[in-house]
Order: C-alpha cells, then sequence, then structure tokens
C-alpha cells in the first residue's frame, strides 16, 4: 500500500560559513494515512528542517519525497503553493494568525486563495470550523482579543478549512501555558481519531505522548522509531526513555 | 487564482493599517493635486492673455514700413520711411469690403507740462478711426472730429495715468492746455481706463493727438510718413484675403517690380496669439514638470511604504504563502494594494488640486482653467504610479521563501 508521505534518503544541507551543515542527513521516513506522528529531538537535531519539507515549505538539497503519491521535491513554488493550499494544513506555535483580522476571516483565508466556495459557503463553514473548536461566539474577535490558546484554535480551524488530509502542527503548545496546551491536545486528538494525519513536532515529553507514533532525531538522523509498538499513545514515561535511548 | 479575491484581501490588508495607508496616499495626493494646479494656472493664464490680445484690437492687423537696412544692422521695426498717410487712406478707401477702419500711426516721444508738473512718454499719433480699432472709449469730454485731423489741430485725449501724473488731484483735466515739445496742446476728452495688460503694460499711460499734428508739430516732419499703421478687418475670416490685397495694393503704391520685395510687413492678432500661446504653453509645460517631479516623490514614497510593509508584514507573507498563497497572488496582492493607494491618493489629490487651483486663483487673482480632461489624465496617472512604484517591492514580496518569511525575527 502507498504511504501518504514518504521520503527516501532525504538531505538538507545549508552551508554556514565554509562548514556545511547537515539538517537532514540521509533520512528517510514513511507516515501512513491516519498516523498522529510526534517528531522529536534536541533543538539542531532537524526536526524542524524535516517538518517544513513535509509540509512544503522548504526543498531538500536532495533527496526524493512522495506526497500523497506524487513526487514534491521537485515542483515548482506556484505548484508547491497549491499542494499546501488544498493537502495540507499548518499549525505554528507563534499561530500566526493576521493582526487586525476577525477569527472568521482568518478561517475563511485558505478558500479565498482556493476559490473552492462561495461567499456564504465559505462564511458558513468557517463559522462551524470555529464552533467545532469551540470559539462559537467569537467570530468577530481579533488576535488582539483572544487568548493564546484561542488564538491557536483559531489557527487549527484556519488549517482545516480546505478539508486537507494532513495537518502540520510545529510545536503548537510552544506559547500555551498547560491548560491551553491540554486542550489543543484534545481537539488533535480528536481530529486523529477521525482521520486526519498529523505531524507535530514537539520538545515536550508530556506533548509528545498525545501522539500514536513517535521518532527521535539528532544530528540529522532518525535514531528511534517506535512505529512498530502498535501505534497506540504513550504515557509520559514511556517518551522520556524513548528520548533518552536517542541520546545513548 | 482569481482577481476579486486577491482585491478582496488587498483591500482587507490596507485596512489593517489605516494611518499608513492614509499617509501614503497624501503623498500621492500632494504631487496629484501640484499638477492640477499648475495646470489649471497655466492654462488659466494662457486663455487670459489670448482674451488680453483679442481686447488690444477688433480683428486687427499692422502694416509696418520696412525696416532699414545698413548692411547686417537692422534700425528695428516701423523706423522705415516707406509708408505714408497716403498708403492708410488707399486702404482704407480701396478694400472697404473688407477693412473696417484704419489708422495711421505716428509716434513722438515727448516731455509732457502742465503747470509745475511734468510726465513723459510717446504721443500716439493716429486717425478718428483708432477709438473703434482699440476698442477704447471715451470717458469724459469727447475725440477729436475729422474736421480737426484734416486741420492738424493742436487737440489731444490723454489716459487715466496720465492724468493722475500731470494734473494730481485737480478737477478735470479737459478744457486745460498742456504743452508738448514747446507747443500748447488742448486736452478736449479723457479715455476710459484699461488696465495694465497681461505683460505689465500700462495701456492707460497714454496720450494720443491727431496723426496730423504730430507729423507737424511734434515730428516737425516736411514728409507724410508714418510709423504703421493699424488696419481693423471686417472679419477675421478674411485675413488671409486681406493681407493679399493689403499687400497687392502697397506695392502697386510704392511701384514695386516683380523681382522687388515687399517694403512693409504685416502682422495680425492671430500672428501675436500664437507667439503668447506657445509662451503660455511652455509656462504650462514648465510648471507641469516640477508638478510631475513632486508626483514621482510621491510614487518613490508609496514604494518606500510598500517596501518597508513587505519587510515589516514579512510574516504575513510566509502565512499566506504557506497557506496556499502563490507568488503571483503574493505579487497581484501587493501591487493592488500600491495601485490602491495612489488611486485614492489621487482621487484626495484632484479634491486638494481643484480647491487649491480655486483658492491660489482667488487670492492672488490669477486666472484658472480647470481642464477636465487634464484632471482626469493627472487622476488616471496616479493609478499608473501605483502600479510601477508597486511593482518592485510586490515582486521582492513574491520572490521570498515562504520558509524564510516565517523564520524571520
Amino acid at each position: 500500500m502507498a504511504h501518504l508521505i514518504e521520503i527516501r534518503d532525504m538531505y538538507k544541507i545549508y552551508a554556514i560559513g565554509d562548514e556545511p551543515v547537515h539538517a537532514l542527513d540521509g533520512v528517510s521516513l514513511a507516515v501512513d494515512d491516519g498516523e498522529f506522528l510526534a517528531i522529536m529531538g534536541a533543538s539542531g537535531s532537524g526536526k524542524s528542517t524535516m517538518l517544513n519539507i513535509l509540509g512544503c515549505l522548504d526543498t531538500p538539497t536532495r533527496g526524493s519525497y512522495l506526497l500523497d503519491g506524487i513526487e514534491v521535491a521537485s515542483r515548482t513554488r506556484t505548484e508547491l503553493a497549491r499542494i499546501r493550499n488544498q493537502k495540507l494544513g499548518f499549525v505554528f506555535q507563534s499561530f500566526n494568525l493576521l493582526s487586525r483580522t476577525t477569527a472568521l476571516e482568518q478561517v475563511e483565508l485558505p478558500d479565498l486563495y482556493m476559490g473552492r466556495l462561495s461567499h456564504s459557503a465559505r462564511r458558513r463553514r468557517a463559522m462551524e470550523l470555529l464552533e467545532r473548536v469551540g470559539l462559537k461566539g467569537r467570530e468577530s474577535h481579533t488576535p488582539a482579543q483572544l487568548s493564546g490558546g484561542q488564538q491557536q484554535r483559531v489557527a487549527i480551524a484556519r488549517a482545516l478549512m480546505n478539508n486537507p488530509p494532513v495537518l502540520f502542527a510545529d510545536e503548537p503548545t510552544g506559547n500555551l501555558d498547560t491548560k491551553s496546551s491540554v486542550e489543543i491536545m484534545n481537539i488533535f486528538t480528536e481530529l486523529s481519531n477521525e482521520g486526519i494525519t498529523i505531524v507535530m513536532v514537539t520538545h515536550e515529553d508530556d506533548i509528545a505522548a498525545y501522539a500514536k507514533r513517535h521518532i527521535v532525531m539528532r544530528d540529522g538522523h532518525v535514531m528511534v522509531d517506535d512505529k512498530a509498538d502498535g501505534g497506540r499513545r504513550k504515557t509520559t514515561d514511556e517518551v522520556s526513555r524513548l528520548v533518552k535511548e536517542a541520546l545513548s | 487564482m482569481n482577481l476579486v479575491m486577491v482585491v478582496r484581501i488587498a483591500v482587507k490588508a490596507l485596512g489593517r493599517n489605516p494611518t499608513r495607508s492614509v499617509l501614503s496616499c497624501i503623498g500621492i495626493g500632494v504631487g496629484i493635486a501640484a499638477v492640477i494646479m499648475a495646470m489649471a494656472i497655466g492654462e488659466g493664464s494662457k486663455a487670459m492673455m489670448v482674451k488680453e490680445i483679442s481686447s488690444m484690437g477688433n480683428n486687427l492687423m499692422m502694416v509696418f514700413p520696412e525696416r532699414n537696412r545698413r548692411g547686417a544692422v537692422s534700425s528695428g521695426m516701423g523706423q522705415g520711411q516707406t509708408m505714408t498717410a497716403g498708403d492708410a487712406e488707399a486702404v482704407k478707401h480701396e478694400l472697404a469690403h473688407i477693412v473696417q477702419g484704419v489708422s495711421p500711426s505716428v509716434r513722438s516721444t515727448v516731455q509732457m507740462m502742465y503747470g509745475s508738473k511734468n510726465w513723459s512718454g510717446n504721443v500716439q499719433g493716429a486717425s478718428t478711426d483708432i477709438l473703434t480699432i482699440s476698442n477704447w472709449e471715451i470717458a469724459e469730454g469727447r475725440f477729436w472730429t475729422e474736421n480737426e485731423e484734416r486741420a492738424s489741430s493742436r487737440v489731444c485725449v490723454v489716459g487715466k495715468t496720465v492724468v493722475d501724473n500731470l494734473f494730481g488731484g485737480d478737477d478735470t483735466p479737459v478744457g486745460k492746455t498742456i504743452r508738448l515739445r514747446g507747443m500748447t496742446y488742448k486736452v478736449i476728452g479723457v479715455l476710459c481706463p484699461k488696465g495694465a495688460n497681461n505683460w505689465g503694460q500700462d495701456q492707460d499711460d497714454v496720450i494720443m493727438a491727431p496723426y496730423t499734428s504730430v507729423q507737424r508739430y511734434l515730428n516737425r516732419s516736411k514728409f507724410n510718413n508714418i510709423n504703421m499703421m493699424n488696419v481693423s478687418l471686417v472679419s477675421m475670416d478674411d485675413v488671409e484675403e486681406a493681407r493679399r490685397e493689403i499687400t497687392a495694393l502697397l506695392r502697386q503704391r510704392h511701384h514695386l517690380a516683380d523681382y522687388q520685395d515687399d517694403d512693409f510687413e504685416t502682422r495680425d492678432t492671430t500672428e501675436i496669439m500664437a507667439t503668447i500661446g506657445s509662451v503660455a504653453g511652455i509656462m504650462t509645460i514648465v510648471l507641469t514638470i516640477f508638478a510631475a517631479i513632486s508626483l514621482i516623490v510621491g510614487g518613490i514614497g508609496i514604494m518606500n511604504i510598500m517596501l518597508v510593509s513587505v519587510t515589516e508584514r514579512i510574516k504575513e507573507i510566509g502565512l499566506r504563502m504557506a497557506i496556499g498563497a502563490t507568488p503571483a497572488t503574493i505579487l497581484s496582492q501587493f501591487v493592488l494594494e500600491a495601485i490602491f493607494l495612489a488611486t485614492a491618493g489621487g482621487a484626495f489629490g484632484v479634491a486638494l488640486g481643484v480647491a487649491g487651483a480655486r483658492t491660489v486663483g482667488a487670492v492672488m487673482g490669477w486666472p484658472i482653467l480647470i481642464g477636465v480632461g487634464s484632471t482626469a489624465i493627472a487622476f488616471l496617472f496616479s493609478s499608473f504610479v501605483g502600479m510601477f512604484f508597486g511593482f518592485y517591492p510586490a515582486y521582492r514580496a513574491s520572490k521570498l521563501n515562504p520558509i524564510d518569511c516565517l523564520r524571520y525575527e
């Protein structure tokens, strides 16, 4: 069976000064439809680079990337933009909402670029998504009027607007307090249960514990992958052990 | 991508920073206003000059004797000795079908004296026709008669400036006697003031007397030659025919053979108008160039704002790209933002320019002519400025890498 995401022998090499830095050093990874994957590792391990390449925000130096059976490593910028628009959703650590823009307009934005829905259908879908992430009644709030957790929920609703099969999350709880983090992770869990594939980067063991599969990276290599372990949620302690294993 | 969507996106993006949007509008607005004011003042002056030229005389054609030439030295127009009052008479009577009036003109520089006061100027020797030819009206007293003209009477009419300077606060000058070159002249009339013409010459600084009397008593000339003749035509449509017939008549009277050149020159107000028109045109062009420079400065202001905006909104650009904006969409969004800014500025500038031109016209007393066409062009040009100066920042934004934007701190 074809994987939803499949990268083979991928390199990302940055030339910093005279010394080339291998952010990804020949990584191969496959993610199947419906998986909830946490990419872990210390800073500089290559986990963010990996996520950016998987999210078509960055291009690899070398290697192959099949997304939904399509080779994307050699696509033009315009084609990549269309792929991001239609197949991928993003949730960032810093929310990345547009300032002075209402929650409703933020959520509508991906469809403005796609132009699939009519004005009223777009509005209706955005309202539904905001309700789904628990923001009913706050449609006309701007980011300044929302808490961090609420802003991240707007971002999740926006990521879901075009019904993407994959959601990428880069430290989604990095700027949130514990209570909001739990709320956000509960939403991710629900989405995962509904069948959306989620790829999340985090360095927090308790956040990674919500995922069903965990990989730990170090120096541009995948050191640990618990895919064989049945694809289930783990406890924070189990995750911590995985991380320690990678460092040893 | 769909243009309506991008328009919505651009409008919303502008609305998110109203202060900056308004300030950059003002830049381009001032430029457009300057262009409109420059054109209004330039065109207004031109229209006024043309009007003043026509007020100089009714369908006026002037005929000058040939300039005296000694080798390369020209003695100036009207100094030749080839034209006589007889020529003027002939033109008047033989070409009556196209000529309304003819006045020979004889000038004499004099010191006018009345009591202890004196004033210098040119006495204009003319015939009675000059009144209609040059649109003069009598404010007080009367003009001289044809009998007085034939008799070389020492009578004169004076303009307001001469009255003020020579008679001061005294009561009416009519009936007073003044001295010109030692001869006594009787003031019989005062001319209605015309004011200064638009190259600043005071038209009321004038004293007129029958040309016969100027020839005889002031120039003490035994000959009948004149400095020029003013001819008013029945209609300006006949100007070419009149020129031809006057030329033919004068050549015949001067016994010129076919191989000889004319010993006189004709000028008409259309020629003068064309000259003045081109001078005013140059003035308009110069003013407009200065104004256009301010428009370019406004455009650079927009470019500057857009460049700052691209840097400041780099995370927004990254986010838009991440959720599906293509480079073309980003390019269109930023170009459209610049066009909207410039067009809004243009609309503001049109209002400001029209109001400004009217105010300047009212305060300075300048003639103002606001052309609908030139205003529309200035307005459309503002959109073009937005497009031109908005393109580079927009292009830069579209070339950014999404991940670099998102990571930018």
